[in-house]
C-alpha cells in the first residue's frame, strides 16, 4: 500500500470513468439501468424470492404426506403444488439465480466493462419478471397449472383440463423462453467477444465455461419446448390437432418435444453449478484447478451428448427396444464427462490445501450429494431397471440429488465466496457453516429414504397414500428432514443480511482469489475496472503481481478506454484486441417493452383480441424506441 | 484432541452405518409392494439389476467420500513457510493421469459392463418364457382399471391370473395416459391413446400383489390402485367362469326392489349389470361386484357401510371421481345396497 497524496493515475482515470459511465439517478435510473451488475443483482434477488415460494410449496406437500391419509391439502390443491413447485424451481429460481451469478460475474471474470447487449440483459430480466409474476397470477383465481411440469397430453389437454391453468403454463413458458434465450445469446457474444486482451481460449476461468456452455444448450433446448408450448396452445384454443389422436396427432409428439428440452434443461441447471465448484474450489485450495483442459471438454461434452439422452424419460412408454437401447447408451456415456469433472476435482482437492470455509464445505457437499445423484443417474440408464424404477419416489430421491447437488449447494457456495463482492461484506462463517451443516444433514434426512419408498413401490405425484403398506416412517423421516433443510436456509438468508449491513468489509480480494472478479473494488464500480487488464495467465491474479493494487497500469497492459462509453472487443480465439466497441446507454424502452408484452400476453390468455392487438402495437412501439436512431444525444 | 476426534470420527461412522442399515432393512419389510420382494422371474432380473447396480454405487460413493475426507485432512497440515496465501503452483504429475484412469478408464469400463449386462436382461424380459395362454385386455380409466377376459368376463380394479402361466396384457386407455405397473411381477408400462402396448404377467406364487397408476393422470391419480389375484390354475378357472357369467336374477325382498331402483335411477347409465338392463360402460362393470375385496379402486374394504357411503357421495371418499353423489331416501339405499350385495 502506498500512501497517495497527490491524486494518482488511477484516481484521475476513475474520476473520468465515473463522469462516462454515470447513469441518470432517480426512478427513471431504477427502471432504465443495463448496467450488468445490478441485473445480475435483480435476477439474484428475484430468483430466491422464488426459492422461498417453491420451498413452502414443498413444505406444504410434505406436510401433507408426513402420513397416511392426511387432508392438510386437497387434491387439486396438491397438483397445483407440485406443477408450480417444478416450474418455480426450474424456471425462476434455478435458471434465473445462476444466469444472475453470470450476468455478475461473466463481464467481470473475462475483463469487460458489461455485456455484449446490455439493453438485452435488461429486458432479459423485466421479462423474467413479467412471465413470473403471469404465472404466478394464476394462483389468484385458484387455476395455476395442474399438468405438472412435464405437462403432458392428452390430459394438459382442453379435454380433461379445460380451465386456464394449462394456459398459464403454455403462455407462460414461451413468454419466459423470450428471456432465457436473449439472455443465452448475450453470454454466448460477451464470452466469445469481449474477453480482456490475452484471455485466450485456455485461459477463460472454468465458470465463464460452464455458463458458457449452459447458454448453447438454451439456444438449442428451448425452441423444442417452445414449439411445443406454442402448437399447445394452438390445440387449445384454436382446435388444431397436434396431440390429439382422434385428430391424428399423437401424445408422444409432445413428450419428444418436451423431453428434447426437459433433459437438458438438467444440465442447463447443472453446468453452472459445475462452474462455480470450479471457481471456488481453486481458491479455497490454493492451488490451480489440476485437469483444467479436462473439465471444460467434460463440461461441453455433457453439453453435447445431454442431447442424445431424452427418450430416457419415455421407457415406459412402448418404444422398440432397439430405439431404447441406444439411448440407454448414450445416458451411460453422459456419465463419463461428469465424472471427468468430479475427478479433476478430487485431484484439485487432495493436492492442495483445502481450507474448511463454508464455500469450500458447500462444494464438498455438492460433489457427495452430486455423485449420489449421479450413480442413481446411471440406474436409470440401464432399462429394465428404469422401466420398474420409473415414476417412483426413487426418481423424486435421484432428481433431487442431482438438481439440489449441483444447483442449490453451489448456489450457496457462491453466496459465501461472491457475497463479499457483490455487498461489499463478508458473510458470517460461523453461522455459514451451521447452515451447511442443517442443510446437508436435512437434505440427506428428506430425499435418502425417498429412494427407499421408490423402492417400495411408492410412486410420484400422489396426493396421499394408504398406510400398512411401509411408506409411512420413511414419509414423515423425509418432512422433518424437509424442515431442516428450510431452516439451513433461512441461516444463511438471515445471515446474508446481517452480513450485507454490519459484515466485516471485504476489500477487493478477501479470498486471495485467482480471477479477475478480484482485481476491482467490492462491489466493483458501473464500468467495473479502472483499467481493462492484459491477461497473461488463467490465473492473472495469482500471477500478475501488479493486479492486486486493483490498477494496472497503461505500461503493464491495462487500457482505461476514458475516451467514450466503450469497451473492449477481441478476437475469438487468442483475444487479440480488435475493436473499441461503443456501448449503449441506460434506456426505458426494454421495461416498457416488457410491460407491454406482459399485458399483451394476459390478453392472449383471456383471449381479448382487440387488446391483444393494441398491446402488440404497444410493443412494436417499445422496439421503435429502442432502435430509435439518437447516439448524438446520448453519447454524453 | 486427537483421539477425542478420533472417537467421535469412528462414533459417526458406526451411526452412519447402523442408519443405512436400518434404512435397508427397512426396503425389506415384508407386505408392501417392493421390488425387492419379487415374485416373477422378471421380477428377479430386477432385483439383481438393482443390487448390481446398487453394490457399484455404493463402492464409487466411498471412493470418493474418501477422497474428500483425504482433502480435508490434507487440508489440516501447516501452510509451506506460515503464509496461509501461498499458492502451490507446482505440477501434480498424478492428476492428469488419475483423471484419465478414473474418470475415463475405469468409469467406462464399469459402464460398459453394466449396460451390456443391462441390455441381456432387457432381451431376456422382452418375451415370456412360454407362450402366454391367455389374453387379458386392461383399460386405464380416470380413476380405476377396467379388465376384459376373452370368454366375456369383465371385472374391475382385481385382475385374476393363472399361477406359473403366461397371461399377455394388452394395454390401454380410455381417456389419458396411465401406467400399469405391478413391482413385484414385471416392469411398469404406460397406457398412451393411439398405442396398442403389451406386456406379460407369470406369478410364481399365489398371492394378492397390489398395483398402482404410475403416471400422473389427474386428481385421483393417487388413489388408482389395483390388484393382481394369482390363483391356482384350477381355482382360476372356476372365478374366470363365474364372471363371465350373467348376474343371478332376483326373486322378491328387499333385494329385488333394489334392482328395480338400480335399473330405474342413474346408476345404471354408467355401470353394466350382465343380464339385466343396465348395460351403461363409464363406470365399472358390477355383475359380480360382490367377488371383489375392494371398492373406489383399491380404495375402501367392500362392506355393506362402505358402499352405502360410496353409492351416497363417492365425492367424500374420491374427490374428483366421475360418480356423482346420489339423492336417495335411506330406506332405498337400503334396498339398493342389499341388492348390490347380491352381485356374487
Amino acid at each position: 500500500m502506498t500512501t497517495v497524496v497527490e491524486p494518482g493515475p488511477k484516481e484521475e482515470l476513475s474520476e473520468e470513468l465515473d463522469e462516462t459511465w454515470h447513469a441518470p439517478r432517480g426512478l427513471g435510473e431504477w427502471i432504465s439501468t443495463v448496467d450488468h451488475k445490478r441485473i445480475g443483482m435483480r435476477y439474484f434477488y428475484t430468483g430466491m424470492v422464488f426459492f422461498v415460494i417453491g420451498g413452502v410449496q414443498s413444505l406444504l406437500m410434505r406436510m401433507q404426506l408426513a402420513g397416511p391419509d392426511l387432508e392438510l391439502l386437497n387434491p387439486e390443491a396438491y397438483d397445483q403444488l407440485f406443477t408450480m413447485h417444478g416450474l418455480t424451481m426450474m424456471f425462476l429460481f434455478a435458471m434465473p439465480v445462476l444466469s444472475g451469478f453470470g450476468n455478475y460475474f461473466v463481464p467481470l471474470m473475462i475483463g469487460a466493462r458489461d455485456m455484449a447487449f446490455p439493453r438485452l440483459n435488461a429486458f432479459g430480466y423485466w421479462v423474467l419478471l413479467g412471465a413470473g409474476i403471469f404465472m404466478y397470477s394464476s394462483f389468484f383465481i385458484g387455476q395455476a397449472p395442474n399438468a405438472g411440469w412435464f405437462n403432458y397430453v392428452p390430459l394438459a389437454g382442453e379435454e380433461f383440463t379445460p380451465g386456464i391453468n394449462i394456459d398459464f403454463y403454455t403462455l407462460g413458458l414461451i413468454f419466459l423462453g423470450i428471456s432465457s434465450t436473449g439472455g443465452a445469446i448475450n453470454f454466448i457474444v460477451t464470452i466469445f467477444k469481449l474477453r480482456a486482451p490475452g484471455m485466450t481460449l485456455k485461459r477463460i476461468p472454468i465458470f465463464v465455461w460452464g455458463e458458457l456452455a449452459m447458454a448453447l444448450q438454451i439456444v438449442f433446448a428451448l425452441p423444442a419446448l417452445s414449439l411445443g408450448a406454442i402448437l399447445l396452445t394452438l390445440e387449445r384454443k384454436f382446435g388444431f390437432h397436434f396431440f390429439n389422436t382422434e385428430g391424428g396427432g399423437d401424445p408422444l409428439l409432445w413428450q419428444h418435444l418436451f423431453w428434447i428440452f426437459g433433459h437438458p434443461e438438467v444440465y442447463i441447471v447443472a453446468l453452472p453449478g459445475f462452474g462455480i465448484a470450479s471457481a471456488v474450489i481453486p481458491t479455497w485450495c490454493r492451488r490451480p484447478m489440476v485437469g483444467y483442459t479436462y473439465i471444460v471438454i467434460g463440461e461441453l461434452a455433457v453439453a453435447l451428448v445431454g442431447f442424445g439422452v431424452w427418450v430416457h424419460h419415455m421407457f415406459a412408454v412402448g418404444l422398440p427396444n432397439v430405439t431404447v437401447s441406444f439411448i440407454s447408451l448414450a445416458s451411460f456415456m453422459v456419465a463419463i464427462p461428469s465424472g471427468i469433472q468430479v475427478f479433476a476435482w478430487l485431484a484439485t482437492l487432495v493436492s492442495g490445501r483445502p481450507k474448511l470455509s463454508t464455500p469450500t464445505l458447500f462444494v464438498l457437499g455438492f460433489i457427495i450429494i452430486f455423485v449420489v445423484g449421479g450413480v442413481t443417474g446411471v440406474m436409470f440408464a440401464a432399462v429394465a431397471l428404469d422401466q420398474a424404477l420409473h415414476d417412483t419416489y426413487f426418481v423424486v430421491a435421484h432428481l433431487h440429488y442431482v438438481l439440489v447437488g449441483s444447483a442449490v449447494f453451489p448456489i450457496f457456495a457462491a453466496i459465501y465466496h461472491w457475497g463479499p463482492k457483490m455487498t461489499g461484506r463478508i458473510l458470517n462463517d460461523q453461522w455459514g457453516k451451521v447452515s451447511f451443516w442443517l442443510m446437508f444433514v436435512g437434505f440427506n434426512l428428506a430425499f435418502f429414504p425417498q429412494h427407499i419408498l421408490g423402492l417400495l413401490g411408492m410412486p410420484r405425484r400422489v396426493y396421499t397414500y394408504e398406510e400398512g403398506l411401509g411408506w409411512d416412517a420413511l414419509n414423515l423421516a423425509s418432512t422433518i428432514g424437509a424442515f431442516m433443510l428450510a431452516l439451513g436456509i433461512l441461516v444463511t438468508f438471515v445471515n446474508w443480511y446481517t452480513s450485507k449491513a454490519r459484515g466485516p468489509v471485504a476489500g477487493n480480494d478477501p479470498w486471495k482469489g485467482e480471477t479477475l472478479e478480484w482485481y476491482t473494488s467490492s462491489p466493483p464500480p458501473h464500468y467495473n475496472f479502472v483499467t481493462v487488464p492484459t491477461v497473461k495467465s488463467r490465473e492473472p491474479m495469482w500471477d500478475q503481481p501488479e493486479l492486486a493494487e486493483g490498477f494496472q497500469a497503461p505500461p503493464d497492459g491495462g487500457r482505461s478506454l476514458t475516451g467514450g462509453h466503450v469497451t473492449l472487443s477481441t478476437s475469438m480465439l487468442d483475444a487479440r484486441p480488435q475493436a473499441v466497441v461503443h456501448m449503449p446507454h441506460a434506456s426505458p424502452w426494454p421495461f416498457w417493452l416488457s410491460v407491454a408484452m406482459t399485458v399483451l400476453f394476459f390478453f392472449l390468455l383471456v383471449e381479448w383480441w382487440i387488446l391483444a392487438i393494441v398491446a402488440f402495437l404497444a410493443c412494436v412501439s417499445g422496439m421503435v424506441g429502442w432502435y430509435w436512431p439518437r447516439n448524438q444525444t446520448q453519447e454524453t | 484432541m486427537t483421539a477425542w476426534s478420533e472417537r467421535t470420527r469412528r462414533r459417526s461412522r458406526i451411526l452412519v452405518v447402523t442408519a443405512l442399515t436400518l434404512l435397508l432393512l427397512s426396503a425389506c419389510s415384508d407386505g408392501g409392494p417392493s421390488i425387492l420382494e419379487p415374485r416373477s422371474e422378471v421380477g428377479e432380473r430386477i432385483e439383481r439389476l438393482w443390487w448390481l447396480t446398487f453394490w457399484t454405487s455404493v463402492v464409487v460413493v466411498v471412493v470418493v467420500t474418501a477422497f474428500i475426507l483425504r482433502a480435508v485432512q490434507r487440508g489440516r497440515r501447516p501452510p509451506p513457510e506460515g503464509d496461509e496465501d501461498a499458492v502451490d503452483k507446482r505440477p501434480v504429475p498424478w492428476g492428469e493421469r488419475f483423471i484419465v484412469i478414473a474418470g475415463l478408464v475405469v468409469s467406462g469400463a464399469i459402464l460398459a459392463a453394466t449396460f451390456a449386462y443391462s441390455l441381456t436382461e432387457l432381451n431376456a424380459m422382452a418375451e415370456p418364457p412360454e407362450e402366454p395362454t391367455m389374453e387379458i385386455e386392461v383399460v386405464g380409466r380416470n380413476w380405476w382399471w377396467e379388465a376384459r377376459y376373452p370368454n366375456g368376463a369383465v371385472t374391475a380394479n382385481e385382475i385374476h391370473i393363472p399361477v406359473g402361466q403366461a397371461v399377455e396384457v394388452k394395454l390401454s386407455t380410455a381417456d389419458v395416459i396411465h401406467s400399469f405397473w405391478v413391482p413385484q411381477l414385471n416392469v411398469k408400462q404406460d397406457q398412451v391413446p393411439g398405442m396398442d402396448n403389451r406386456m406379460w404377467l407369470l406369478a410364481e406364487e399365489p398371492g394378492r400383489y397390489r398395483g398402482q397408476c404410475t403416471e400422473y393422470c389427474g386428481l385421483q391419480h393417487a388413489r388408482m390402485v389395483f390388484y393382481v389375484e394369482a390363483q391356482p390354475p384350477s381355482e382360476f378357472e372356476q372365478w374366470l367362469a363365474r364372471e363371465a357369467a350373467p348376474a343371478a336374477p332376483q326373486a322378491d325382498g328387499p333385494a329385488a326392489a333394489g334392482r328395480d331402483i338400480f335399473l330405474a335411477s342413474s346408476c345404471a347409465g354408467c355401470h353394466s349389470v350382465r343380464g339385466t338392463t343396465a348395460a351403461g360402460t363409464l363406470g365399472p362393470d358390477l355383475t359380480h361386484l360382490v367377488s371383489r375385496k375392494t371398492i373406489g379402486a383399491g380404495l375402501l374394504p367392500l362392506t355393506r357401510d362402505n358402499l352405502a357411503d360410496f353409492v351416497l357421495n363417492a365425492q367424500d371418499a374420491k374427490p374428483g371421481a366421475s360418480m356423482p353423489p346420489t339423492e336417495i331416501a335411506p330406506d332405498q339405499l337400503s334396498a339398493l345396497v342389499d341388492y348390490l350385495m347380491t352381485l356374487e
